[in-house]
């Protein structure tokens, strides 16, 4: 379903993609894990289009989507890192503007929001305006914004992160239900490896942007020797901390970015 | 189509639902109304051009419309904050469409903040001198709607978080209103000033409001119907194409 060919992507000099390939089946739950700053957002861009990558090549469910791009974005959906909902507008009225940006008819829209809003246990709030919700129900709603056109891949950029344990183990169960009754590939990015290890058929590991492992839980644990995917984890990337750094420098960049084009 | 519809009437539920706001944003042009119609009012009847009220009343809707197009176009660099941007830039729909059903909406909801303020004039006094020509009066409140809606994306699409904000406030959008000749004729002013007020698009529309709406004697006509029209279409559409093009190479 997702393909990956000696994916690059280099920022001026830096790497921060440096030749990735694997290859994710249909219907499979795929965790992709790195440590700060190791790549993983960039690669979850190149794929869903919003970055052209320096080198390499991408399938999704056969479609190139640097060159098909529109069909490319209709067949999977997205949940971003940063919440990306209306906060001014209802849950309902999110995903019926969802459901016309990615052409669903009319009636089926209506059948899935309805069924989708119940399964996330948002149904009850629909006319609720989004900026009320907590933090929870507002993942939620991208969740089930993510499945409303039926993609075929379902990319999850750490959908988790800020939730407490009763949002996490429900959130994960009703992807889960969905990935099984719709056959949904599902490309997932997460900093808690009891998670990736619990939900995920397979896993790879990405540390400056290069490749470090593939396989199942299993087969990561054992070949590095240890019990727990944490472990697995640690002994694969080390435990240095690389937080991506805020020096003037950089804010200088930033404050300079704002005006270039 | 449906694409253009839900987006440009996403600008207008985000309208109606912040009435805070929407009050809010009446208190200047009011003020100004107010204030300057009636205390400037007495010199400027003393000069022997008429009312101030009749005057200023076309001055004071440009303003508001030219204010509310901006800042709502201007809207991007919100979505961009609150990460709605990247919903609809990552949906399978070409970008243009996505722009103009932005603008669009941005441009109604600066029309209907014009028309407010039109309701208040006229509470304040302010009398068209002939029915029969106030829809023309809003064709040039659209105009200038659609215009400053378009150049309000343009920046929007170049500016990547809130500190551009209040440069294009205090660089862009006061001198465009100052210089319109929304407060005083433009006629009669000194050749540097002159070719300066010829450079402001809001100056036609303002322009075309009036010639519009007040009697001959007291429009203080600077470039005439058709001119300000044919301007106006003509800036509209550069801008509409600018805010395409750089709406278009947003990276987020």
């Amino acid at each position: 379903m997702i393909r990956v060919e000696n994916l690059s992507k280099t920022f001026g000099e830096f790497k921060a993609v440096d030749n990735i390939s694997f290859e994710v089946g249909k219907g499979e739950i795929f965790a992709f894990l790195g440590p700060n700053g190791a790549g993983k957002t960039t690669t979850i861009k190149m794929l869903t289009t919003l970055l052209h990558p320096t080198s390499g090549k991408i399938f999704l469910d056969g479609l190139d989507p640097s060159v098909d791009k529109l069909r490319a974005r209709k067949s999977f959906g997205i949940v971003f890192q940063d919440p990306s909902l209306d906060g001014d507008m209802t849950g309902l009225e999110n995903l019926e503007l969802h459901a016309v940006l990615y052409h669903v008819p009319r009636r089926q829209a209506k059948e899935r929001i309805e069924s989708l809003l119940k399964l996330f246990e948002l149904w009850d709030r629909r006319d609720i305006q989004v900026k009320k919700y907590s933090g929870g129900m507002k993942r939620r709603l991208e969740i089930a914004r993510g499945f409303l056109h039926t993609p075929k891949i379902l990319f999850l950029d750490e959908p988790t992160l800020g939730l407490d344990p009763q949002s996490r183990n429900l959130l994960w169960a009703q992807v889960k239900q969905l990935n099984e009754s719709e056959q949904v590939t599902v490309f997932l990015t997460t900093h808690y490896m009891d998670e990736a290890d619990r939900v995920a058929h397979r896993i790879a590991v990405i540390d400056h942007g290069k490749g470090v492992a593939l396989g199942t839980s299993a087969e990561i644990k054992e070949r590095t020797g240890t019990t727990t995917l944490e472990e697995a984890f640690l002994s694969l990337t080390g435990s240095e901390i690389r937080d991506e750094s805020a020096d003037p420098a950089s804010q200088m960049r930033q404050f300079a970015q704002m005006w270039r084009r | 189509m449906g694409v253009i519809y839900i987006l440009w009437l996403r600008e207008l539920k985000r309208y109606t639902r912040s009435r805070a706001q929407m009050i809010a944003s009446l208190g200047q042009p009011v003020l100004y109304l107010l204030a300057l119609g009636f205390g400037m009012g007495p010199v400027y009847a003393q000069a022997g051009h008429g009312s101030y009220i009749q005057f200023l009343a076309p001055g004071v809707i440009g303003m508001t419309v030219l204010f509310s197009s901006i800042f709502s176009g201007m809207g991007l660099l919100w979505d961009r904050q609150f990460g709605f941007l990247k919903e609809t830039l990552v949906a399978p729909v070409p970008r243009i469409l996505i722009m103009v059903g932005r603008t669009l909406g941005g441009a109604t909801v600066a029309m209907l903040q014009g028309l407010l303020v039109a309701v208040v004039s006229l509470i304040a006094g302010f009398r068209p001198a002939n029915l029969s020509m106030v829809p023309v009066g809003f064709a040039f409140m659209l105009m200038i709607a659609i215009v400053f809606a378009a150049l309000g994306t343009t920046i929007g699409s170049a500016l990547k978080d809130m500190q551009g904000f209040q440069m294009t406030m205090n660089f862009l959008v006061l001198p465009i209103f100052f210089l319109s000749g929304a407060l005083f004729p433009l006629n009669n002013l000194n050749p540097v000033l002159r070719w300066i007020t010829s450079a402001d698009p809001l100056a036609y529309g303002i322009d075309g409001m009036r010639s519009a709406l007040l009697a001959a004697a007291q429009s203080q006509v600077r470039f005439g119907p058709v001119i300000d029209g044919a301007v106006l279409v003509c800036v509209a559409l550069l801008f509409l194409s600018l805010g395409a093009y750089s709406f278009s190479k947003i990276e987020i």
